[in-house]
């Protein structure tokens, strides 16, 4: 079967896609913190899936000539998810840090978490950290 | 009595756009019933929305969302060259806090999603009277400039649309 010109676009941008998702869990593997390693499923997994969705966008009008508009919902709830996925993450590391129930410290949390300078403290600790005796369950 | 009816125009016009998407097809009946859905969802879930967000849709709000696809592009591709190419022991990763001048919390939930989808940087936590953000950078030389610059290239954007 000859490979039109459609065809090796689509290709090109599924190969795309797919290193990008592969070098955004690389970097969940090798980075050497939690807070470090969230930043590659953040951002790089998201432009590989986005890269897979817009081949889609393109390969079902022009192979089959249906349109279809789930690809768009799809970058729609990721864009939705992701920030708030990576917050919780990281909100439950600095709880877990702080309070010593992690056996390594890690990105300097329990010692030299900035303060935000406005007053109060971050929400995450309010309320908590004035009783630091907390037993760890 | 529209206002009533309508108690926020925006979420329903998204939630007819959405039904539409969803069901994939533009059929009559599809849309009169994504219409049905737009009308009593805000009203069901207005006594959540004490306080609604003003929202101004110009080309400001097109233009910053153009603005934040185009980050998040160019952000996988450095992220990606630190993957790659950074030892661990050259990372320069520190904590940022951003002063907010932003005050809904729409506009602050907003900045914080832009923050952790765009190069770098992962918003973590707000303070507790939420006029400050903390943001992770993974490689910063310079943290102070980096806060400088998110304020100068999303906050005083999205200033101009939640007014």
């Amino acid at each position: 079967m000859d490979a039109g010109p459609v065809e090796i676009l689509i290709s090109a941008i599924l190969v795309v896609g797919g290193f990008f998702a592969l070098v955004g869990s690389w970097g969940l593997a090798r980075m050497p913190t939690l807070m470090t390693r969230l930043h590659g499923p953040t951002k790089v997994t998201t432009l590989g899936v986005g890269s897979c969705l817009i081949a889609s966008m393109i390969y079902f009008p022009a192979m089959q000539g249906t349109f279809s508009a789930h690809e768009l919902l799809i970058t729609l709830f990721l864009f939705l998810t992701a920030p708030i996925t990576a917050n919780m993450i990281a909100k439950a590391h600095l709880h877990r840090q702080k309070r010593g129930l992690d056996a390594e410290p890690m990105d300097g949390i329990a010692d030299s978490l900035p303060e935000s300078g406005v007053g109060t403290g971050w929400a995450t600790f309010a309320g908590r950290l004035t009783e630091p005796s907390d037993p760890p369950r | 009595m529209i206002k009533k009816l309508l108690p926020h125009p925006a979420l329903t016009v998204t939630l007819i756009v959405v039904w539409m998407l969803l069901a994939n097809q533009i059929t009559l009946g599809g849309f009169v019933l994504g219409v049905i859905i737009g009308i009593i969802l805000p009203i069901l879930t207005s006594p959540f929305w004490p306080d609604r967000p003003r929202v101004r849709f110009g080309p400001a709000t097109w233009f910053y969302l153009a603005l934040v696809l185009w980050d998040i592009v160019t952000a996988s591709f450095q992220i990606a060259l630190i993957v790659l190419f950074r030892r661990s022991k050259d990372l320069r990763p520190a904590w940022l806090v951003v002063p907010l001048d932003v005050r809904s919390p729409e506009a602050i939930t907003m900045l914080a999603g832009t923050i952790s989808m765009t190069p770098g940087t992962v918003s973590c936590d707000v303070s507790a009277c939420g006029r400050a953000l903390l943001v992770h950078a993974l490689d910063t030389p310079d943290p102070e400039a980096e806060v400088a610059r998110i304020k100068r290239r999303y906050e005083a954007r999205l200033k101009r649309i939640f007014v």
